[in-house]
């Protein structure tokens, strides 16, 4: 549709499809999907196969910090989507500020996620120690599981707020607008993703034992 | 004359939902998160699984739908999101039936 009305128009040939972009995005967040599946499935596999020393394990990772950056995370989805809402409603400043505090949430949870890995570290527990050899099999599975996925998780964390810095700066500029606010929109679509992933890890993780 | 252009491609038919609907549905998602927490600290074991069993696919949905605006897209981005977690829901069957039969 806006394809054709900027063939209409011909002094404006930049092309701008939203509707073109979203389902790139969509099929974008699917692969996302199936990474991540991936390791939900090992997960599955091997608690299934011995359950025992993942219940011991779980047992040594913090609650409480779990829960709490749960919190944060969905506090910063909130933030995200009010952001957009408030672009889409030709409210530039506000939005920019709700982007900020969702950087700053998004800060607040790789803090906290600092100081329970440290804390992990400081008990020799961190992939390839010597003491996660010595655990149980299943132990060290669990273990190496809860790094690969809350790392390649943090890891998503870390580029989610690359990106967002950017469109903060191009809204600033003028670039990403209230007529053209795909750019936001999308970068939103991601941020709740990665929160969503986050709300599996939480009970796989933290609540079981 | 660009001004009148730019006009032209705004979406106009987007839904701009209310800020008060997604500050509801944060708190629900804060109401499901204690739920689940407060169900794995009083009843460890089955029934504190169980609860989580239920109420993340519950969270998800919310974020889903609105977070992500899935329930307000065109039918077509809900059938797309459907496939694709079929897809993900066979290959992970398979694969774990697999490793149960050996």
């Amino acid at each position: 549709m806006s394809a054709e009305t900027t063939l209409d128009q011909g002094h404006h040939l930049e092309h701008y499809d939203p509707e073109g972009s979203k389902t790139g995005m969509w099929l974008f967040l699917f692969t996302e999907l199936l990474l991540f599946g991936g390791l939900f499935l090992i997960y599955a596999v091997y608690r299934s196969m011995d359950a025992e020393p993942f219940h011991h394990a779980a047992a040594e990772l913090n609650r409480a910090l779990g829960s709490i950056n749960t919190v944060v995370l969905l506090t910063s989805s909130l933030t995200m989507v009010l952001s957009v809402n408030a672009l889409q409603r030709g409210r530039a400043g506000r939005s920019l500020a709700m982007l900020g505090g969702t950087l700053l949430l998004a800060c607040t949870f790789l803090v906290i996620k600092y100081f329970e890995w440290s804390a992990k570290y400081h008990h020799g527990i961190f992939p390839g120690s010597e003491h996660l050899h010595a655990l149980p099999k299943g132990e060290g599975i669990f273990f190496n599981l809860y790094f690969m996925m809350t790392g390649l998780h943090g890891i998503h964390v870390v580029i989610g707020m690359i990106v967002m810095a950017v469109i903060a700066f191009r809204i600033r500029a003028g670039k990403v607008t209230t007529q053209r606010p795909g750019a936001l929109e999308y970068v939103g679509l991601y941020w709740h993703l990665v929160d969503l992933i986050w709300v599996f890890l939480l009970p796989l993780f933290y609540l079981t034992n | 004359m660009n001004h009148a252009t730019t006009m032209e491609h705004a979406p106009a038919r987007h839904h701009v939902l209310p800020d008060g609907l997604f500050v509801l549905v944060w708190i629900g998602l804060l109401l499901l998160t204690g739920t689940t927490v407060g169900a794995s600290v009083f009843f460890p074991g089955r029934i504190g699984i169980g609860v989580a069993m239920v109420v993340t696919p519950v969270k998800a949905a919310l974020i889903l739908m609105y977070f992500m605006h899935l329930k307000y897209e065109k039918v077509g981005y809900q059938v797309m999101f459907l496939v694709a977690v079929g897809i993900l829901a066979i290959f992970m069957g398979l694969t774990f039936f697999d490793y149960l039969q050996r």
